[in-house]
């Protein structure tokens, strides 16, 4: 445990170094944050009725999202795992007494926590000043808010072991970028990332809610928001439970595989 | 111990001609050519042993360090190291052995090098006061003190494979496998390099397991050699043999005033300058003491210097033999 704890600690730190990437983050993250919502206000004005969630819900949802943005996007990789697997530094990882998934593992969430702790308050802090009715609303109740950061938390856990087998994809395919550009296309729009899962059209909304991409940022920001409570909230806890150990059961098996026959690139 | 017996691996590796035909034709059809890295590779390292492992570019000296350190699973075969198969217990194997690849870096590229030791430190769990010991001791030997605090990034070559081995080392491994440690250093470097190498052997009593393509590494360090071609073991045997087996062939450099000595049987030209002679002797036909006695009847001698075959001709001698 202590050697993960290790790697967590170095990539967290290493990664809290790069301040200015953070507030060049944070100002993107305003300007999209601002313009969505712009965009939904515009829809619920046409017709409010019409809006599978409350405005409010909608507007928490998408500051929340922007505020752990490097949470859970699931564009984001580490270069320096693809790296290690086409260019042979693969080598060194495989001659140190871990376990590789989970030392990947560990590096890819500490990466994400490190940038999401240096980039959420501003934009929260900001959020909750706005006037009406760009503001975001105070979690419904104490345990909603629990509730939210055991979301997160796994949800964090299901992106990660997404992104893993992307990782591992690359023994097999040798160039990250093809499996990388779906994955991120795919995986963001199915995980409600430019539009609420709620928004989808049935029967779509029904197939999109059971994918474990509906485990990642769907759950937290509507648990959050209170578009998902009371037992409905425990039952998307189990689901991004059940979705979490099914992805690392598939990835420490898929590893496992390309390792017997890993190739060193590179001589 | 590490005992190898039979280890095989094999590669596939896509292959085309060259031009847009070709590439288009790949798409389709894919030829691939399976290359026998290894084939029935079988030697026997024991404790304390410093070993050359030679061989030319893919010879497959690079493939059979990845097995011993289970980074790599061969095809067949059987490899025991310190009783444990690399590939199946591989944590526990690792555990126990250092590896710098010269070609690649385990240094984190963008923070000092000191808190790659520390995150080092951590991953082997070695307590504080054995590291702090390594540490001081790794320090003094390789000269790091100044640069610990620097970031992997801004090292030279030869600082940063000063730290490479300080970092394979500060769990106190008992075999230490070196991938082209002195691949790119300079004279200096190599020199350090190679003193500490047989410091550790002696004081600490690690295995070392050494592949180069520098002979004066060999020279310096190993007793022993295993030469590897075409994924096959050749020859293992101590340098001296080695050297006697393919040529007990010496060179004398004479440099004299007076006009060109006569040669007798079993001496031949090699090189001819004004006042300078270099003359190859063939033991078995003429001694090395009855060549000089010969050449210094004749001429007045300024400087005379006897050599034996250099470790780098003997290599290429073997290379030629076996055609590899």
């Amino acid at each position: 445990m202590r050697k993960y704890l290790a790697i967590f600690r170095i990539r967290f730190a290493n990664s809290l170094q790069y301040r200015t990437a953070a507030l060049a983050g944070v100002a993107t993250q305003f300007a999209w944050g601002f313009m969505e919502i712009l965009a939904f206000l515009a829809f619920w004005r046409v017709n409010p009725r019409a809006f599978p969630m409350e405005f409010s819900q909608t507007v928490s949802y998408i500051w929340l999202q922007q505020a752990f943005l490097a949470l859970f996007m699931m564009w984001f990789f580490e270069g320096e795992i693809f790296d290690a697997i086409t260019r042979g530094g693969i080598a060194y990882e495989l001659a140190r007494p871990f376990d590789l998934y989970w030392r990947w593992f560990t590096q890819s969430a500490a990466n994400r926590l490190a940038k999401t702790v240096l980039r959420c308050s501003p934009i929260l802090l900001v959020a909750f000043l706005v006037p009406q009715p760009l503001k975001m609303s105070l979690p419904t109740s104490g345990l909603s808010f629990l509730l939210f950061l055991v979301s997160s938390f796994l949800s964090l856990g299901v992106v990660v072991a997404f992104s893993m087998l992307v990782y591992i994809s690359t023994f097999y395919t040798l160039s990250p970028t093809g499996v990388r550009i779906i994955s991120a296309v795919l995986a963001d729009f199915l995980a409600g990332a430019i539009v609420p899962l709620p928004f989808f059209p049935e029967p779509f909304r029904t197939v999109a809610e059971a994918l474990p991409f509906a485990a990642m940022q769907n759950m937290p920001l509507r648990i959050y928001s209170g578009n998902i409570g009371g037992v409905d909230a425990l039952w998307g806890l189990g689901f991004q439970v059940f979705w979490l150990v099914t992805l690392i059961i598939i990835g420490r098996f898929t590893m496992g595989q390309a390792l017997n026959k890993v190739v060193i690139q590179g001589g | 111990m590490i005992v190898l017996e039979g280890i095989n691996k094999s590669f596939r590796v896509a292959k085309r001609q060259a031009g847009f035909g070709q590439a288009v034709k790949a798409l389709v059809a894919r030829e691939y050519q399976t290359i026998q890295a290894l084939q029935d590779v079988s030697f026997t390292i024991n404790d304390g042993e410093m070993v050359g492992y030679i061989g030319p570019n893919g010879a497959g000296k690079s493939t059979t360090i990845k097995i011993m350190c289970g980074v790599l699973t061969p095809d067949g075969g059987k490899c025991e190291i310190n009783g444990r198969t690399p590939w199946r217990e591989r944590i526990n194997h690792v555990r126990e052995i250092g590896v710098v690849f010269g070609q690649r870096t385990q240094l984190w590229w963008d923070v000092p090098v000191c808190d790659s030791f520390e995150l080092i430190k951590d991953i082997y769990g070695v307590d504080d006061r054995q590291y702090a010991r390594n540490l001081e001791e790794l320090t003094t030997l390789l000269d790091l003190t100044e640069i610990l605090k620097t970031p992997a990034r801004s090292l030279s070559l030869g600082q940063r494979m000063r730290c490479e081995l300080a970092a394979s080392l500060l769990h106190s491994p008992k075999i230490l496998f070196l991938d082209e440690p002195t691949i790119g250093l300079d004279a200096v470097s190599k020199i350090a390099v190679r003193e500490f190498i047989k410091k550790l052997n002696a004081e600490r009593g690690t295995t070392v397991i050494l592949t180069t393509h520098d002979m004066q590494d060999i020279e310096a360090l190993t007793e022993r050699i295993i030469l590897i071609g075409k994924g096959k073991i050749l020859l293992d045997g101590s340098l001296q043999e080695l050297k006697r087996r393919s040529s007990d062939r010496k060179t004398v450099i004479l440099e004299y005033l007076g006009n060109t000595p006569s040669l007798r049987d079993g001496m031949y030209i090699q090189e001819q300058g004004p006042g300078r002679l270099v003359v190859h002797v063939e033991p078995g036909v003429c001694s090395v003491s009855e060549a000089i006695a010969h050449l210094s009847a004749q001429v007045e001698v300024l400087d005379i210097s006897v050599l034996g075959i250099s470790a780098e001709e003997m290599v290429a001698g073997l290379y030629r033999e076996y055609k590899i």
